[in-house]
């Protein structure tokens, strides 16, 4: 656990890249598994562990420390993992050993909830406090050590000098701590058998498209449909519904189960039918309607009746016992045309190719789209392969993506009609510098929808309580809110002291749990200036 | 009652005694001023009077170029204000020249702490404990989970990270007043003899602790090395100087900072520093509660810092305190 926990301290200081990948590499060759196996599942968000969660670690630690202390100490330190691994009290006994990871994942997967207030603090007395901070990490899955589950996987294709398509393609066949990926990679034994069972398989990813112009007689236009991509498998007797994380999410659209009985892996867009869209009976319903439908445990006859799922087809990637993933897109597009007879036709459709001459027209076409599921634009090379990941040139997206910025409300007045009463409209600003070297908040924009009325609620209370100062109708705040703004775009502007106006600015989260200073500064949004 | 020491007085921008009419740390211009120690947030310029330390008062000098109403007072001695108000100045160990200041009046005495810590510092005389009745502490680090470690295992960590990197060089954000020449005092305590590399900033605060008995050691400044000079070297340069242009002429150097406030992840994270390093000049959670219970003052005041968590310490023990409002002291940087 220490190693780890060295590990883990490293990350966090490391800023470059390469700086860590190359420490992840290293902790790979040279720690023992299945250690390493529980570390990379760690890295990589896979471990879960149902009683660890942070409500019995705060009970816990309010067990030790007065709970005014705890929760200022929180305030400050602003992440409960690392307050209790500081707070906790150290042991009255040496000699305790460390744990080992496995030996700790093992002791965390046993807890249950009655057993985790008593078998916890066991764990914890025996690490230092930045092996607590490590612990209580992986115990609660979110590391936030700044690297991505693809940066693990390519640190350990790195250490063991394998190919990282080869990593993505194995992983899903495994389960932490990936004793078979360990044996394969670092010891050459023969790869992980991936026939016949209903795996994931990476899915292509597209670059936003910027100001790139393509030639059409080497890219095809897609429309980009506004529902979630998924991965229809079936392999072995069963079919699998695979989101774009590879979780499988089957069990909540069951009606996709029994749909596919050929072996295949197909990529599409998850949709629902709403009967009211557009006129058009059974036509797909906006991604409103799909919500209705997400992270649900169980799903009603009613909620089926009335949004039933489909798939509307983009992509084939295995066939029949044929990996197709090598072919040019349009040999696989006519592999995929000639099986659409053989799909039941109220459970996956086509993803039509949208029909233009240059390039040109499609700015039209797509802004001309009134189909509330159209999100967008997919532009695919011809002749590309299907291939794990974002690779340049291949595939493009097309979508007017909001731009986003972090501000803090400095200023915030009373809305009128229904809102009237509530302090609703925000005002809010970017740092001109350091904002731990003295730097001063400039306003930048201002915005009055974006939130619930739940949160407005919230918002007009937190106003209430953090106002510093008044000039007239309008509440000056302490300054203390951090709002994530999305807008379409930023322009020069003599009108505010930053030089900077925000065209349609709108607050798209209001972060609660991100201290001021960590908002935005002013260059972060000049540097979105486009004209 | 708060009444019965009614001839102290916080005010928004200093401490006030006043039958002396005299200000401590005063953030403002005043005619009479105590000053515990050197650092810019208690000792400003312009005072008509500065009583102080004669390590403070030479600080002082340095900074604002003027001995104008300089009033010494060596630890220990006690002089009489007008008004009948006795003054002592007892060591606080912060860093040359910092003091406690003792105010006694009436049958009643008052002590203020200033900044202070109780860990060993080879630049400056420990912490006294003195017995009052009220107690006027900082609260810099005031929260449970500052709990500094041994310096010695800081030192280590810079030391090793040097070892390990010896192409490239350590660069330590410290304080200019105190925390850079505590650093460097406890690098040659721990056997490293070779050059230590200043910023141009730090030169004249290092002469100064060489002149009043601090050795230091070699040192020499960044300006006039060539790069290669500066592999495996310690560099030390103000914190406000870490991320700047300057670091530029460095052999891609680790950044590392000399902080209380590096105990917390983000904080260090915050400043983009590689190596942090837990070194305070303030007393920490630990030593903070002690204090209170050693000086045992019949209620502590409590200022600049968290004073909201010690209020809550003192409550949970039955002890009367009261958190001040002064404006202007900050120890970003420490």
């Amino acid at each position: 656990m220490e190693k780890f926990a060295a590990l883990v301290d490293a990350l966090v200081y490391t800023r470059s890249r390469n700086g860590k990948l190359q420490l992840i590499a290293d902790y790979l060759r040279s720690t023992p598994d299945p250690d390493r196996g529980w570390a990379l599942a760690a890295l990589t968000e896979g471990l879960s562990f149902p009683a660890v969660k942070p409500g019995p670690i705060r009970n816990l630690m309010m067990e030790r420390v007065d709970p005014v202390l705890f929760a200022l100490s929180r305030d400050f330190v602003g992440d409960t993992a690392e307050t209790v691994s500081l707070l906790w009290p150290a042991p009255d006994t040496d000699g305790k050993t460390p744990p080992t990871v496995s030996e700790a994942v093992d002791l965390l997967r046993h807890m249950t909830r009655n057993s985790v207030m008593r078998e916890l603090p066991d764990l914890l007395d025996r690490l230092h406090p930045e092996g607590r901070y490590a612990l209580l990490k992986l115990a609660t899955g979110a590391m936030r050590v700044g690297i991505s589950a693809r940066l693990a996987k390519t640190a350990f294709a790195q250490a063991f000098e394998v190919s990282v398509e080869d990593v993505e393609e194995y992983w899903h066949a495994l389960a932490p701590p990936y004793a078979d990926l360990f044996a394969w990679a670092a010891e050459g034994a023969d790869p992980p058998d991936t026939s016949d069972r209903p795996l994931f398989r990476p899915f292509m990813l597209a670059h936003p498209l910027e100001d790139t112009v393509l030639d059409l007689d080497d890219y095809v236009a897609e429309w980009k449909w506004d529902g979630i991509r998924v991965q229809v498998v079936h392999a072995g007797g069963e079919t699998r519904l695979y989101s774009r994380t590879g979780d499988d999410v089957t069990g909540s659209f069951p009606e996709m189960s029994d749909a596919l009985d050929l072996p295949a892996v197909l990529d599409g867009e998850l949709l629902v039918r709403g009967a009211h869209q557009g006129g058009e009976a059974g036509g797909a319903a906006s991604f409103n309607a799909l919500q209705q439908r997400l992270g649900r445990k169980t799903v009603s006859k009613t909620m089926l009746a009335e949004f039933p799922a489909f798939v509307r087809l983009y992509d084939v990637l295995l066939l029949e016992g044929e990996d197709l993933r090598d072919l040019p897109w349009h040999e696989r597009r006519g592999r995929l045309e000639a099986l659409m007879p053989r799909l039941p036709s109220n459970r996956f459709d086509l993803s039509p190719v949208v029909d233009a001459d240059h390039f040109g027209d499609l700015a039209e076409i797509r802004a001309s789209a009134r189909d509330d599921a159209i999100e967008g634009l997919m532009l695919k090379r011809r002749d590309s392969p299907y291939v794990a990941g974002r690779r340049t040139g291949l595939w493009y997206k097309w979508k007017r993506d909001p731009l986003l910025v972090d501000c803090v409300l400095m200023y915030a007045q009373r809305g009128s009609g229904k809102r009237s009463s509530f302090y609703s409209d925000y005002t809010f600003g970017c740092w001109d510098g350091d904002p731990d070297g003295g730097a001063e908040l400039l306003p930048v924009g201002k915005a009055y929808f974006g939130f619930t009325d739940e949160e407005l609620r919230e918002l007009d209370r937190y106003v209430r309580n953090h106002t510093v100062n008044r000039f007239g109708p309008v509440r000056e705040t302490d300054k203390s809110l951090v709002f994530e703004v999305a807008f379409d775009s930023v322009h020069e502007s003599k009108r505010h002291k930053s030089g900077l106006a925000m065209r349609f600015p709108r607050i798209s989260r209001i972060r609660w749990d991100k201290p001021a200073h960590e908002a935005d500064r002013i260059e972060a949004l000049r540097a979105l200036v486009r004209d | 009652m708060i009444a019965d020491f009614a001839w102290i007085r916080p005010e928004p921008h200093g401490i006030h005694v006043v039958p002396a009419d005299c200000w401590i740390d005063p953030s403002q211009a005043v005619a009479n001023a105590l000053v515990t120690h050197g650092h810019a947030d208690h000792a400003r310029g312009g005072h008509g009077r500065t009583v102080a330390t004669p390590e403070t008062l030479a600080i002082m000098e340095l900074r604002y170029q003027t001995r104008e109403g300089a009033l010494p007072v060596r630890y220990g001695e006690t002089i009489r204000l007008p008004g009948e108000v006795d003054v002592t100045y007892v060591p606080a160990g912060h860093v040359l020249g910092s003091a406690q200041i003792v105010l006694e009046h009436a049958g009643e005495r008052v002590v203020v702490t200033g900044d202070y810590k109780r860990r060993p510092d080879p630049t400056c005389p420990p912490f006294e404990v003195v017995p009052c009745d009220v107690f006027i502490t900082e609260a810099t680090f005031g929260l449970p989970v500052f709990c500094h470690p041994p310096i010695e295992t800081e030192i280590a960590k810079l030391l090793k990270a040097r070892a390990d990197h010896l192409d490239r060089c350590v660069l330590v954000g410290a304080y200019a007043l105190g925390k850079a020449q505590r650093l460097i005092a406890e690098l040659r305590r721990a056997g490293h003899h070779d050059v230590i590399w200043l910023h141009g900033a730090m030169e004249r605060m290092c002469r100064l602790y060489e002149e009043w008995g601090v050795g230091l050691g070699e040192l020499r400044l960044v300006t006039d090395a060539t790069k290669d000079e500066l592999r495996g070297a310690i560099v030390v340069c103000p914190p406000s100087a870490l991320n700047d242009r300057w670091s530029r002429r460095l052999p891609d150097p680790i950044t590392a900072m000399a902080s209380g406030w590096m105990r917390v992840r983000q904080r260090a994270r915050q400043r983009n520093v590689e190596l942090p390093l837990v070194i305070s000049d303030h007393a920490d959670w630990g030593e903070l509660t002690r204090t209170i219970e050693e000086v045992n003052p019949s209620e502590s005041w409590i200022t600049h810092g968290r004073e909201e968590a010690l209020l809550r310490w003192c409550q949970l023990h039955q002890r009367r305190a009261r958190a001040l409002a002064l404006v202007g002291y900050e120890d970003e940087d420490d």
